[in-house]
């Protein structure tokens, strides 16, 4: 493992000097209390304390709105992706933990061409979180509040400077480009103090151990919970637009004002619609809010266990944050477990 | 803000979302709703297994997941059979002989066809579930002989929506096959049975530890007609199904298709056929 060193009144010099190599995008304040990923030139459009922004960095990974193929009306078609080079600075670790997740749906047989090709040009600095981000979030119980890998450069924050984790030859090639310097042993001291330091700060938020989840909520299949937070939900979508490991998709085919040729666009879908379950017949599979509900929380901390020996919650706490009916993730997994009696 | 490099676009040569074009060489209405097509694909077979799908793109319009009706078995060209149901369907009942089709797959798991070999076969289909169902009848029919005793039981809702008619009156006639056919309602020149589907099981005599029920119908069927045939001892995991679920891609990614139940299933990759042991929890079949 390689250490440098950045000061932090240098850290505007590396962000230009890194938007000379590619286009960079930060955390950055868009009105009172929200942030977003946004293109910046310089240090000071970053917001260094946000909260997770509205979007997670998966619109970079997999757009709201992209064109998987272009078609005439003869018959022609071509497949397509459309790819830039780019920076992501400032992504935290349950962000991390989010792309990771993405990845792995996606590099399954039969891979999805179009979002590897987007993560081959996609450089991604991580930043570590000192404290907790708000009340929300939940990364302790999924074990996302230190870096698991997934990022080419990693910030940490000890004060007046950064300690930079180098994970990738690419990480190793813009660090040599701007002359950092490697981290010394008192910088590497300084980091242990802030891992430490994390574990006093970081506890499980649920008081429930996180291997007995899964059990958990295979008790409560046909639990009355389901129905009191499908009372509350309203089916708007939020919570799943906001998550970063949620990438159900529809596709649509649109017609361009020519009306002889037209493409095939892949958008982001929501298991919370009502349609979403529904076939031509009529019938609709998961016609309750609650199912849908239930089928949510078991696609964050059941299906995944099963199938890819992970949760797919980061911790982040965008779902509950945005939810207009107050529906909260972690009093979720509470409410389950103490039903169950676990 | 400033951008600074257009993005570039690539093509994909090798995207899972690109079609195979084919040519249809034979079409015809069924029955008022439901149309028949013979396709011929321009790269040659489609190389499927009974009880597998292909998403059918019509430009402009949208994407379709259709079972297809015909078993490997005949070579050459794949047949499918359509209901006007949607947006799709409908615009591909305007397709003819000799207009061009986009096809993606095979996709899906199909009927545990070499498990069956060597056992007794009961076929129960509901309505359009004998589209799929036929793509095995017609596989068992042609390797008549791997398979012990077969019958056949087919329920629709009148004779005039009775799908395969000219061939299933071919079913009827033969010495190798017991079938039997009912409708839920029947008009007087009509000779068979009236009634629902599940009339006809307690009837069936069969060996219930050599035979596998292979059920396909609407949902609504599955549950009535699983009880008689669990009456009839046979086992939950001789009990194959094929489910009916909006497989949007066909890849297990997209989420539409995935079935509720307590266990991790996409209906396009894990399914869309399964043993009634693996998906019994499912609140709807």
């Amino acid at each position: 493992m390689k250490y440098h060193i950045l000061e932090k009144r240098n850290l505007d010099l590396f962000i230009k000097n890194l938007s000379k190599k590619m286009k960079v995008v930060a955390p950055c304040k868009k009105g009172e209390k929200n942030y977003v990923f946004a293109e910046i030139s310089s240090a000071d459009e970053i917001s260094e304390n946000y909260i997770p922004t509205i979007l997670p960095p998966k619109k970079y990974f997999m757009p709201q709105r992209e064109k998987i193929i272009e078609f005439s009306m003869d018959g022609n078609l071509s497949a397509h992706c459309e790819k830039e080079k780019l920076a992501i600075f400032g992504v935290r670790t349950c962000d991390l933990s989010g792309i990771q997740c993405l990845n792995i749906v996606f590099n399954e047989k039969p891979v999805d061409c179009n979002f590897l090709m987007r993560k081959e040009n996609i450089f991604i600095i991580g930043i570590e979180c000192n404290k907790y981000c708000d009340e929300y979030a939940s990364c302790a119980v999924v074990n996302s509040y230190l870096p698991n890998g997934g990022y080419d450069l990693f910030f940490t924050d000890v004060g007046e400077k950064y300690v930079i984790n180098v994970n990738t030859q690419e990480g190793e090639d813009i660090i040599e480009d701007m002359k950092l310097p490697s981290a010394l042993s008192n910088d590497m001291i300084a980091l242990d103090k802030v891992r430490e330091q994390k574990k006093k700060i970081f506890k499980n938020e649920i008081n429930i151990d996180p291997s007995k989840i899964p059990q958990i909520l295979e008790k409560a299949y046909n639990s009355k919970i389901w129905d009191e937070i499908g009372n509350k939900c309203v089916s708007c979508g939020n919570c799943t637009n906001v998550c970063p490991t949620c990438y159900c998709f529809d596709m649509d085919d649109k017609i361009n004002l020519d009306l002889k040729t037209g493409e095939r666009i892949r958008t982001w879908d929501s298991c919370q619609f009502e349609t979403f379950a529904k076939v031509a017949s009529g019938e609709n599979f998961r016609e309750e809010r609650s199912l849908r509900q239930r089928h949510r929380v078991y696609r964050k901390f059941k299906f995944p266990v099963d199938k890819y020996n992970r949760f797919f919650c980061t911790g982040c706490g965008r779902c509950s944050r945005t939810c207009m009916a107050g529906i909260n993730l972690k009093e979720i997994l509470i409410k389950v477990a103490e039903e169950v009696k676990f | 803000m400033k951008t600074k490099e257009k993005e570039e676009k690539m093509e994909i040569k090798e995207s899972h979302w690109l079609y195979r074009k084919g040519t249809i060489i034979n079409a015809k209405m069924m029955t008022k709703t439901e149309k028949w097509f013979e396709i011929n694909l321009d790269d040659g077979e489609l190389g499927h297994e009974p009880g597998q799908f292909v998403q059918v793109e019509i430009l402009g319009v949208g994407e379709v997941p259709i079972s297809i009706c015909s078993s490997p078995t005949k070579r050459g060209s794949f047949e499918l059979t359509v209901r006007a149901a949607g947006r799709v369907t409908t615009q591909m009942h305007k397709l003819d002989k000799g207009d061009r089709i986009n096809i993606r797959g095979p996709f899906g798991r199909p009927f545990p066809v070499r498990q069956m070999f060597g056992n007794d076969i009961l076929f129960v289909a509901g309505g359009l579930g004998i589209a799929p169902l036929r793509s095995l009848i017609n596989y068992v029919m042609d390797n008549r002989r791997d398979f012990g005793k077969v019958d056949i039981l087919l329920g629709c809702k009148s004779p005039k929506d009775m799908l395969f008619y000219d061939e299933i009156e071919k079913w009827s006639k033969r010495m190798d096959i017991n079938f039997a056919c009912t409708v839920d309602k029947a008009e007087p020149d009509w000779k068979g049975n009236v009634g629902l589907i599940t009339t006809l099981i307690p009837g069936v005599n069969l060996n219930p530890e050599r035979t596998y029920a292979v059920v396909v119908g609407p949902p609504v069927m599955y549950k009535f007609v699983i009880a008689e045939l669990l009456k009839k001892n046979i086992p939950e995991r001789h009990i194959v199904l094929s489910l009916e679920r909006h497989m949007k891609c066909g890849m297990g990614k997209c989420g539409h298709c995935q079935i509720d139940h307590p266990k991790n299933y996409y209906c396009c990759k894990d399914g869309p056929t399964f043993t009634y042991d693996e998906v019994k929890d499912a609140k709807k079949l």
